[in-house]
């Protein structure tokens, strides 16, 4: 029998092997549809391990702070992603695996990026900062929204007992988890940078929000946070899967097990082929309509918790 | 039957062949004609009345309105056909468009007829919509900007009302359902009001918001009035009169039939006091309004909010005195805000114009329009000894016993208005004769009829009549 | 609780969040579109009623609903934006956010006033008639916040859609067919009026504003 903090361990070094893997993914399946050749799956990781070799190069004026964020920042994302149940419920550190904790940790890291942006004080930095901020304002409420409405229907923010819930009888065919998952799938292009909010593979638009605020970054750094962007990339998609879609997990045994790791794969590979056949498909909007999109998650949020009090169990 | 039939499939079918013929002074007469048949067969359920069936109803109540509403159409239609004869000649119409306004006018009274023998909360509201149409469609029919603004705002603002009556009406048959069950029955007025103590109170409550909303909207209360002066304002004179006399009316019998529901089911909240916040309002806004109106049928439409402010006022008292009051109130302000529509069509038509500047010593120039608007003026000032100074007074007197400060507040706006209407009824009527002094072909019957009426009313009301009213009001709770 | 009750509430919480749409949107064309789907859902929503309630004269209801709501009003309006060619911004009375909040407040208000007076009655009928003053409140707000008789008639049609909703819900209701076509001739009117009124023809727009210059008192 595996115990949990076997299980545990294996989730962390899984989480953090596939995320780049991950990426890959996304962007094959992007160069897929625009005709490119593109790189191979691997790409991501060659270029982590080429980052960590190189030499830092660090502007004069940056302080401690800019230094120790990136190692912050990977270890509030991976800290997160710990605590998911991504293909078993039977975590080590499942009964820290709350949506609030989670968003918390998110949010810890969100700010740590935009001080490492301001702490250089070149412009690009301020701008993507303050950019950052100004979508970070809208989307977090917008996830405490979604948080609120899951929390009413499951009566608790524990992800491996709204799992639980989702997927006993009792969840039905409510309205309200369908306008949550929109909500959320908004919610998680912004927390990514994606399209159409920000634009992950350019650093040539004067649009862009996260890559203008690791513009001064490099080396090791760099690849901390690379490996941090593709981690928070799977958390969500994570977070998304365990919420909405929980089939194959908790099952017992070590077929359940092997059962839950598999449809985790493939929920994962479902999950980058959609974003990428999606990213292709949209166009970048101009960063002023932004707040509209995450303001009609707000909405949706909002909306989806306001129709729970009619749903089943009236 | 055959009295409902001439209430109702009359004017229906007068309609159809209004809209068949062409020649304007055979079709007026034929609208006489109709309208009288309709109003002899309303007389003949002062006698007789049909049972109640699934589709009609009538009782005391609202044979009061019936009768009202049958004989000011009918004198409507006396007065119409002298006036609409003068707007074909002045070009204001032409033949295509009378031949239109006729079949209306027999489709708007069918409509309110309709409204009100109808048993059915439905079949009632159906009917109330057919009557705001086909007055929307008078009222825009001068096709002037100012009449398609005042068309547009009464339709909008119409729809609305009777959209909030409609949502009301389905959670009063909500309420009804647990107790009556499915079914046709869950939405007639005898199953109802014979099942409302068992109804859920709170939903009760909340359906007449809506009712009081959406039909208060079509009474024209303060703040839903919005559309009412334009309408009377920039339609043909006959419509404003059928409008203040007897759309309102109908509107306001349909909110008295849901407070009659709410009253007989003991939980729910006492209709009284949302009528009588309401009818004050009206009442004082709408007398303040009155000092600056600047065109003579505006100032009488502010006069029929602040009327219909006081009856809303007087039903929302209610007890024997304050809903005999009301009903008085009502019918007598039916009649003489009529016959002052009826003088000051003729006026506006022999002046080219409606403005209160550009008119002047009408009892010199035109001794008989001038001394009826001063006659009808005074009665629907409040002044003895026309009826509507016996009905005031009495709802004064009845509300002042146990709402003294209500009362007094109800006073004050009766005296608001009394003073801007003889402000303006001094200009008018006396002092110096201003605008076009040309001869004027009145028919003056329809306004010597309501104005005696209500003269009479003044003066002796028949111990029948008062017996009828009596037990009218005590049906109203 | 099964089934039945999930597919009713979804048809009707799709209703109130095409009222959002409609509420958020600004031009004209795409405004009419938004109206199509939510004559759709509402059709949809009241076949479901009467599949549910085993209701035979609400399948009329929601053929009418498809026919007149649906395809026949919104085709109309789209010939009256093309005629008069007003494809541009409907100008709206305040910021979309704080209007965007206003609606949520009213689906919160509707839920909040009807949802404790309807405890004895059926569940089906409790979220239909809920959900269906939030229709209507929005629709409301919709007329309130337009400049626009295109605009104001579609606020005008998705609250009328909110009642029909709340006629369909409420189980066994008599009439619901008479009275879904009294309020369609209404509606029609409505555009045929646009039209006969020519609105704008003699004032040059449809917006409302250059028609309340001619308000009130002429001198």
């Amino acid at each position: 029998m595996i115990g949990p903090p076997v299980i545990e361990a294996l989730q962390m070094a899984l989480v953090l092997l596939a995320a780049p893997g991950l990426v890959g993914i996304v962007r094959a399946v992007k160069a897929r549809l625009q005709r490119r050749e593109g790189p191979p799956l691997v790409q991501p990781y060659r270029q982590i391990l080429r980052l960590l070799a190189k030499e830092v190069v660090l502007a004069e004026n940056a302080s401690w702070l800019f230094r120790t964020a990136p190692y912050l920042i990977l270890a509030l994302t991976w800290a997160a992603s710990s605590v998911v149940p991504t293909f078993s419920t039977g975590l080590a550190f499942a009964p820290l695996g709350d949506l609030i904790v989670i968003t918390a940790l998110l949010g810890a890291a969100r700010f740590l990026l935009a001080l490492a942006g301001l702490d250089i004080g070149t412009s690009f930095g301020g701008i993507g900062a303050s950019r950052e901020a100004m979508f970070a304002s809208l989307a977090e409420p917008a996830m405490l929204m979604i948080v609120v409405t899951l929390a009413i229907a499951a009566g608790s923010t524990q992800l491996s007992t709204i799992a639980a819930f989702m997927l006993s009888p009792a969840a039905g065919l409510r309205f309200s988890f369908a306008l949550a998952l929109v909500a959320l799938v908004i919610v998680a292009l912004a927390e990514n940078g994606r399209i159409p909010i920000d634009n992950p593979a350019t650093h040539l638009e004067l649009t862009m929000v996260h890559e203008a605020m690791v513009l001064e970054y490099s080396g090791r750094h760099l690849a901390m946070i690379e490996l941090a962007a593709a981690l928070k990339l799977l958390l969500t998609i994570s977070i998304i899967a365990c919420i909405f879609f929980p089939f194959g997990l908790g099952l017992p045994g070590f077929a359940g097990f092997l059962v839950g790791l598999l449809s985790y794969a493939m929920k994962l590979g479902i999950a980058a082929i959609l974003l990428g056949v999606f990213e292709v498909s949209i166009a970048k909007m101009r960063v002023f309509r932004v707040p509209e999109l995450l303001g009609a998650g707000l909405m949706l949020g909002l909306l989806g918790t306001l129709l729970l009090y009619v749903s089943r169990g009236l | 039957m055959i009295p409902l039939a001439a209430v109702l499939a009359v004017p229906l079918a007068a309609a159809l062949l209004l809209a068949l013929i062409a020649d304007y002074r055979l079709s007026a007469r034929i609208n006489i004609a109709a309208s009288l048949l309709a109003f002899a067969g309303s007389l003949s359920f002062l006698f007789h009345r049909p049972a109640p069936g699934a589709l009609f109803l009538i009782d005391d109540l609202n044979v009061v309105f019936i009768v009202l509403n049958t004989f000011v159409g009918f004198t409507t239609s006396l007065f119409s056909a002298g006036y609409i004869g003068h707007e074909l000649e002045s070009g204001k119409l032409t033949a295509g468009y009378l031949r239109f306004y006729h079949a209306m006018f027999q489709v708007m009274l069918f409509g309110m007829n309709l409204a009100l023998v109808a048993a059915n909360i439905g079949l009632m509201w159906v009917a109330v919509e057919l009557a705001t149409l086909s007055t929307v469609m008078m009222v825009g029919i001068y096709r002037t900007h100012a009449a398609i603004e005042a068309a547009w705002k009464y339709f909008i603002l119409g729809s609305v009302g009777i959209a909030l009556a409609l949502f009301g009406t389905i959670l009063v048959y909500l309420a009804a359902h647990p107790v009556i069950g499915s079914g046709a029955a869950g939405m007639l007025w005898t199953v109802l009001l014979a099942h409302a103590k068992d109804f859920d109170p709170a939903l009760l409550d909340t359906a007449f918001v809506f009712l009081l909303l959406g039909y208060g909207t079509k009474v024209g209360l303060v703040p839903m009035h919005a559309w009412l002066p334009d309408a009377h304002a920039e339609g043909p004179t006959p419509i404003s009169a059928v409008l203040s006399g007897l759309l309102l009316n109908v509107a306001l019998y349909a909110l008295l039939r849901f407070k009659i529901l709410l009253a007989a089911c003991p939980g729910a909240i006492a209709p009284g006091p949302l009528m009588i916040a309401l009818g004050l309002v009206s009442t004082l806004l709408a007398a303040l309004m009155l000092y600056r109106r600047r065109d003579i049928k505006r100032l009488f439409a502010y006069s029929s909010i602040e009327q219909m402010g006081i009856i809303v006022f007087a039903f929302g008292m209610a007890g024997p005195l304050g809903n005999l009051a009301g009903l008085l109130q009502m019918t007598m302000h039916s009649l003489t805000k009529s016959a002052i529509f009826f003088s000051v069509g003729h006026v506006a038509q022999v002046k080219g114009t409606q403005r209160i500047a550009e008119m002047g010593g009408l009892t010199e120039s035109h001794p008989l329009l001038g001394w009826t608007l001063v006659a009808g003026v005074v009665a629907i000032a409040g002044l003895p000894p026309f009826g509507i100074f016996t009905s005031e007074f009495l709802i004064v007197s009845s509300s002042f016993s146990h709402a003294p400060l209500l009362a007094a507040l109800l006073v004050l706006g009766l005296l608001v208005a009394f003073g801007a209407l003889l402000l303006r009824l001094g200009g008018l009527a006396f002092g110096p004769v201003r605008g076009a002094v040309g001869p004027v072909r009145a028919s003056s019957a329809p306004i010597f009829a309501h104005l005696a009426l209500v003269l009479l009313a003044g003066l002796w009301l028949p111990p029948p009549l008062v017996a009828w009213f009596r037990h009218a009001a005590s049906l109203l709770g | 609780m099964g089934l039945g009750f999930d597919i009713a509430h979804m048809l009707a919480g799709l209703m109130v969040l095409a009222s959002f749409l409609l509420l958020y949107q600004d031009r004209l064309p795409a405004l009419i579109n938004v109206l199509r789907l939510h004559g759709f859902i509402l059709a949809l929503a009241v076949a479901w009623q009467a599949y549910i309630q085993s209701a035979p004269h609400l399948y009329i209801a929601a053929v009418i609903a498809l026919a007149v709501k649906a395809l026949v009003i919104p085709g109309a309006l789209d010939r009256i934006v093309d005629r008069l060619g007003i494809h541009r911004e409907v100008e709206t009375v305040g910021g979309i956010g704080p209007t965007m909040l206003a609606g949520m407040a009213l689906v919160a208000l509707s839920l909040r006033v009807m949802l404790p007076i309807t405890a004895h009655a059926d569940p089906v009928s409790r979220q239909d008639i809920a959900l269906a003053l939030s229709v209507v409140l929005i629709g409301l707000l919709i007329m309130v916040t337009r400049r626009n008789a295109v605009g104001q008639v579609a606020g005008f049609l998705s609250l009328e859609n909110g009642i029909d909703l709340a006629a369909a819900g409420a189980r066994g209701m008599p009439l619901v067919v008479e009275l879904s076509v009294a309020f369609s001739v209404l509606i029609a009117f409505i555009v045929i009026g646009i039209f006969l009124f020519r609105i704008r023809e003699r004032f040059d727009t449809v917006d409302l504003a250059a028609l309340e210059s001619f308000r009130g008192e002429r001198q």
